[in-house]
Parts: structure tokens; C-alpha cells; sequence
């Protein structure tokens, strides 16, 4: 095990080291970074469902994508929407799709749950891709960026990138640390407890229905607040936002960082977006580099990124021990 | 709908049907018996289609590249098995999910490095390139019979093999309980490794028979991947003949989709997989 000082130290040395990049770093690289950050707030809320609850959907994608979409059609055409509405909005939009979907869900188990959330996820896709309420497959611009006024004080502008860069990391921080105190809560110890015996935790007298569909909710909720920023970000919403390729790169983040572990989930993005950029860097066919990175981790990391350091240290003692 | 045109549209289904099953029966033997969820399988559906492609630009017949590819299939599945799938069996299923989504980044690379990301088309064989006329407007190509024939002769074929040999007993006894098979001095990791290269077999050659019809192109594979999942599941993962009946359901209903609600057609498949599994979450034909 590391010390929690070093560890809390090291947390802290990586925000300020976030909060400093924009001002160092070219404004391509601010703009990746910033892409990275909302896809780790994507991966934080399916780390809730996968790595606390045990539950492993394989179409996280649809909240994503459905309050990426909200926030398009909430939008007046040419003019900015406000966005303490909007937010907000997006986000409801989001969790009472989990809702009204994990209602169904949630009546599965295992491979199965995996496969009816996917299906559910797929169907939301052809929703948006065949029909004309999001510009089809082309997908839909959002033509202005909301406007962040309140009481006649406009404190950012998200036209600014760098405004947009620290509400970004600003969310990020929130939902890190709101998700750190929901799994302190009761609430989130009967989670954990799901995901270890749900047969335990049902004898012990707790809904467990009911709490997953809370987690379910909130997970949809927090994925939501990931595909607002993400268009906001790059202003244009596709159907690929739906798609199942997005869910399984979200996935791969939660597995890739270590899953059940919250800045493991943010490694993951990190590492999985980091490689991506880079090997596409050097050469046309990165996926096949991308492709023997992943297998070589499954193979030779069990435990994710997030068991590295502790598995590292482990590694020394010994060595030392000897010595 | 005139009785002409929803013929034609029963034999698409029954063809698109048929043809699924051949990917998804492998599928859901290798999870059944292994208890290895295999992302990389619609890869093996997208090798299997080049393969045809080159193997008839070289030896110019169809037919003879599908003789040629079929052990070269088998011989890619024995060997997967024995260098990466053998570290799998005692893996979470998710770092199973995470090692083949790998896979197939690397096998769609290599084949964009080996043929490029060009639409290729793959000729019918000249035996079977005729059409039979059904009215004076309508008539029905030969070579998709050929292939729903093909398809019927494979599916009896698994059926002996599993109900019938020794091997297919071994393979019965496996998916029960596998370690009361070793027990009895079975040779598992040679039953795993035939179970394996076959569904890989079973996956190219569907991809050889389809190529003629659907043409070959990059991606191909994914969405034979996820339809294929939808069956497994729908059948009750481990049954293959869950699959079959699930795969005729699904080739109906996507076809039928197609040309009932156009509009919505890509819904169809998962609808009736929502629906299935609300009715029965595991699967309608699912192993006690």
C-alpha cells in the first residue's frame, strides 16, 4: 500500500500541474487536454455503475450522447442558450433517460445486462441516425456556445478557451470529490455492498432495485454533464456520440485505470486519449499499435494503471529486502 | 405486399438469417465451453471475406478459395488459442473484453496494411450466377439459395457433431462442468483449442460465403459482432440452438424491418432483443 500522504500530495500535484498546462502548453494541446478531462468525468461516472456497483454497461454512450444532443436542441438556432438552464437541463434530460431505461436494465444480471444496456444504447442511436430530430447521420452544429450570464454579470465566456479550459477541470474537481463523498455516504456503502453479494444485502433488508437505479440514474446524470461539455467543446453533435464504439472506449478507460477507483478512471483517459494522439502522431495506422498496447496491459498489468504504483513499490521492497 | 415480393423477402430472411447463425454458433460454443467473451469474433467474420477476396483474385474461383481458406482459418484459431486465448480462461470477463477489443484494432490494421481501405466485390461463381424469374419483373439470384443451402447442410453438421460423436460429447460434458471433465482424463486444452479454431472456421467461412453478396469492406466485421452478441443472447448464452432460432428471429426481423418501417429499420433488432429478454432475462432457450 502507498502512505495516503504521498498519495493525496501526488493528487494534489497533478491539479496544479492541469491548472498550469493552458498557460504553458500550445492552445492545440489545452483543447486535447481539455477533450481528455471530459471524457475522465465520462469515465468517473461509469466507474460508479462498473467498478462500485458491479454493474457493467456497455451503452453509457446513450447519456453522453443524449445530453450532448439536449443541449443542441435546447438551444435557440443562432443565439445562445443561458447556461444555468441549460446545464442543468441536459443533465435531467440524461438522468431520466438512465431512468426510464435502467427501469428495464436492471432486471437483468451479467452478460446479459451487459447486452440489454448495449441494445438500449443501440436504439437510441438509430433514433438520432434515422430520423431528422438531430440532422440524421450528419449530425447537428450548435451554432453559439451557451451564455454564462447571470443577473447581468457575465462572469466567463466559453467562446474564450481558456475559460472553457477551467470549467472543464473546475467540473472535473466537482465531480471527483462529489463522487468521493456519495460512496462515503450510506448510500454509496450499499452500493459496494452490491456489488459484493447482492443476495447479503437484500437478506440484510435493503431495495437493492432501488439503489441501483439510483446509481444508474446518477451515473446517467454525471455522463450527461460530460456530453454537455463535450459539445460545448467542439460545437457539432453526431451520432457516433451514441455509438457502441464510444461506450467501449469509456469502458476501456474504467478497465484500463483500474476499475472501482475513481483517479484511476481519470489515468485511464489520460492514457488511453494520450496514446491515441501520439501513435497517430507517428503513423497512419496507429490502431495497430493502439491494439498491441492494450493486449500487452491485459496481459502483463493486471489490476489496471491504478495497481501500478502500489505493485511498483511492492517490487522495490523486495528488492531492498534482499539487498 | 403481393405473395412475389414477400416470398423473395422470406428467402433474404431466411438467408440473412442462416448466415448469422454460422458467426453466432461459434460464439456461443466458445462462451458456453470456454467461458471467454470474444470481441475479436466479427473480426474473423472480416478475415474470412478478404480472404476470399484475395484467394479469388489468385486462384480466379470462389469456390476454390473457400477450400483453401477454411483450414487456413481453422489453422489462425488453433493458433490464437495456443499464444493469446489460453491466458484468458481464468481472467475477469472484462479484461477478456479488453484483450479482443485489442485484437480487433490490430487485425483491422493489418488488413488495411495488407489490402488497403478499398470496397472490393467478389464474383459468384459462374455455376451459380444465374437468377430464377418468379414473375416478369422478379426473379431471385441461385447463389443466395446456394448459400441458405449451405447453411442448412452446416447446421444438420454441427447438430451430429455435438449430438452424435465422441468430440461433440467431450464438448456437452464441457460446457457442463469443466473440471469433473478433466477429471475423467480428458485432454481440455486440445477439446478448448478444436472448440476455438472451429468457431474461428465457422466465422471466416461465413464471411466467404457472404462476400459475393455484400461485397468487402473495412469495418465489416463490427457489425456482424454486435448482431452476432444479440443472438447469443437472445438464444441463452451457451445454447446453440438458441442461437439457431435466434438468428432466424433476427434475420426476420431485421429484413421484415427493412421493408415494413424503413424509417426505422436499424431499431428493429433491438427492440425484439429488449423485448426477449424482458420476457425471459436469460435467453429464451437458457441452460440449467
Amino acid at each position: 500500500m502507498i502512505p495516503a500522504s504521498i498519495s493525496i500530495a501526488f493528487r494534489i500535484a497533478a491539479l496544479l500541474a492541469l491548472a498550469a498546462f493552458p498557460l504553458v502548453g500550445s492552445e492545440f494541446y489545452a483543447e486535447v487536454v481539455a477533450k481528455i478531462l471530459i471524457l475522465a468525468i465520462f469515465a468517473m461516472s461509469l466507474d460508479l455503475l462498473v467498478g462500485f456497483t458491479g454493474l457493467v454497461s456497455f451503452g453509457h454512450a446513450a447519456y453522453f450522447g443524449i445530453a450532448a444532443y439536449a443541449v443542441v436542441l435546447f438551444s435557440p438556432p443562432f443565439a445562445a442558450a443561458n447556461l444555468w438552464w441549460v446545464l442543468p437541463a441536459s443533465m435531467a434530460v440524461a438522468a431520466a433517460a438512465a431512468f426510464v431505461i435502467g427501469l428495464f436494465v436492471l432486471r437483468t444480471k451479467g452478460i446479459y445486462f451487459i447486452m440489454v444496456t448495449l441494445a438500449f444504447a443501440q436504439m437510441t442511436y438509430y433514433i438520432f441516425h434515422d430520423t431528422a430530430l438531430g440532422g440524421g447521420s450528419d449530425g447537428i452544429y450548435l451554432d453559439l456556445k451557451p451564455d454564462a450570464t447571470v443577473a447581468g454579470i457575465t462572469p466567463f465566456d466559453f467562446a474564450e478557451p481558456l475559460h472553457l479550459y477551467y470549467f472543464v477541470l473546475a467540473a472535473l474537481v466537482a465531480v471527483y470529490v462529489f463522487l468521493t463523498l456519495v460512496l462515503r455516504s450510506p448510500f454509496g456503502r450499499v452500493l459496494v455492498g452490491i456489488r459484493s453479494n447482492e443476495h447479503r444485502m437484500r437478506s440484510l433488508g435493503y431495495a437493492t432495485f432501488w439503489y441501483k437505479l439510483a446509481a444508474f440514474t446518477l451515473a446517467g446524470g454525471l455522463a450527461g454533464l460530460a456530453g454537455f461539455l463535450y459539445a460545448v467543446l467542439f460545437g457539432f453533435v453526431t451520432p457516433e456520440y451514441l455509438s457502441w464504439h464510444k461506450s467501449g472506449d469509456v469502458l476501456l478507460m474504467v478497465i484500463l485505470g483500474g476499475m472501482g477507483n475513481l483517479a484511476g478512471a481519470i489515468a485511464g483517459a489520460f492514457a488511453l486519449v494520450g496514446l491515441q494522439e501520439l501513435f497517430s502522431d507517428w503513423t497512419k495506422h496507429w490502431q495497430l499499435l493502439m491494439g498491441g498496447v492494450i493486449v500487452a496491459a491485459v496481459l502483463f498489468m493486471p489490476g489496471g494503471l491504478a495497481a501500478l504504483p502500489g505493485r511498483l513499490i511492492t517490487l522495490l521492497q523486495k528488492r531492498s529486502g534482499r539487498g | 405486399m403481393d405473395l412475389t415480393t414477400f416470398l423473395i423477402q422470406v428467402l433474404n430472411a431466411l438467408q440473412y438469417g442462416l448466415l448469422l447463425f454460422l458467426v453466432a454458433s461459434g460464439l456461443t460454443l466458445v462462451f458456453g465451453i470456454m467461458g471467454i467473451i470474444n470481441l475479436a469474433h466479427g473480426s474473423f467474420y472480416m478475415i474470412g471475406a478478404y480472404m476470399a477476396f484475395v484467394l479469388t483474385s489468385m486462384t480466379g474461383n470462389l469456390m476454390l478459395a473457400i477450400a483453401l481458406g477454411i483450414p487456413l482459418a481453422f489453422a489462425l484459431g488453433a493458433l490464437l488459442e495456443k499464444l493469446l486465448f489460453v491466458h484468458l480462461y481464468k481472467r475477469d470477463h472484462l479484461e477478456q473484453v479488453l484483450l479482443t477489443y485489442g485484437l480487433i484494432l490490430i487485425f483491422e490494421e493489418l488488413r488495411s496494411l495488407a489490402v488497403g481501405d478499398d470496397v472490393h466485390g467478389v464474383a459468384i461463381p459462374a455455376l451459380f450466377s444465374a437468377s430464377i424469374p418468379l414473375s416478369e419483373t422478379l426473379s431471385y439470384p441461385v447463389y443466395r439459395l446456394v448459400i441458405s443451402a449451405v447453411c442448412v447442410v452446416l447446421a444438420v453438421g454441427l447438430y451430429v457433431l455435438i449430438q452424435k460423436t465422441r468430440l461433440g460429447m467431450m464438448i456437452r460434458a464441457g460446457s457442463h462442468d469443466r473440471e469433473m471433465v478433466q477429471a475423467l482424463g480428458i485432454d481440455i486444452n486440445r477439446l478448448y483449442m478444436i472448440v476455438f479454431a472451429l468457431g474461428v472456421a465457422l466465422a471466416a467461412l461465413a464471411g466467404m460465403l457472404a462476400a459475393p453478396v455484400s461485397s468487402v469492406y473495412p469495418g465489416m466485421g463490427a457489425s456482424v459482432l454486435i448482431i452476432s452478441f444479440v443472438i447469443v443472447v437472445i438464444g441463452g448464452v451457451g445454447s446453440v440452438w438458441g442461437a439457431l432460432v435466434a438468428a432466424l428471429v433476427i434475420g426476420f426481423a431485421d429484413t421484415f424491418g427493412k421493408v415494413l418501417v424503413p424509417e426505422l429499420a436499424g431499431l428493429a433488432v433491438y427492440l425484439v432483443m429488449a423485448a426477449v429478454l424482458l420476457w425471459r432475462p436469460e435467453g429464451i432457450f437458457r441452460k440449467g
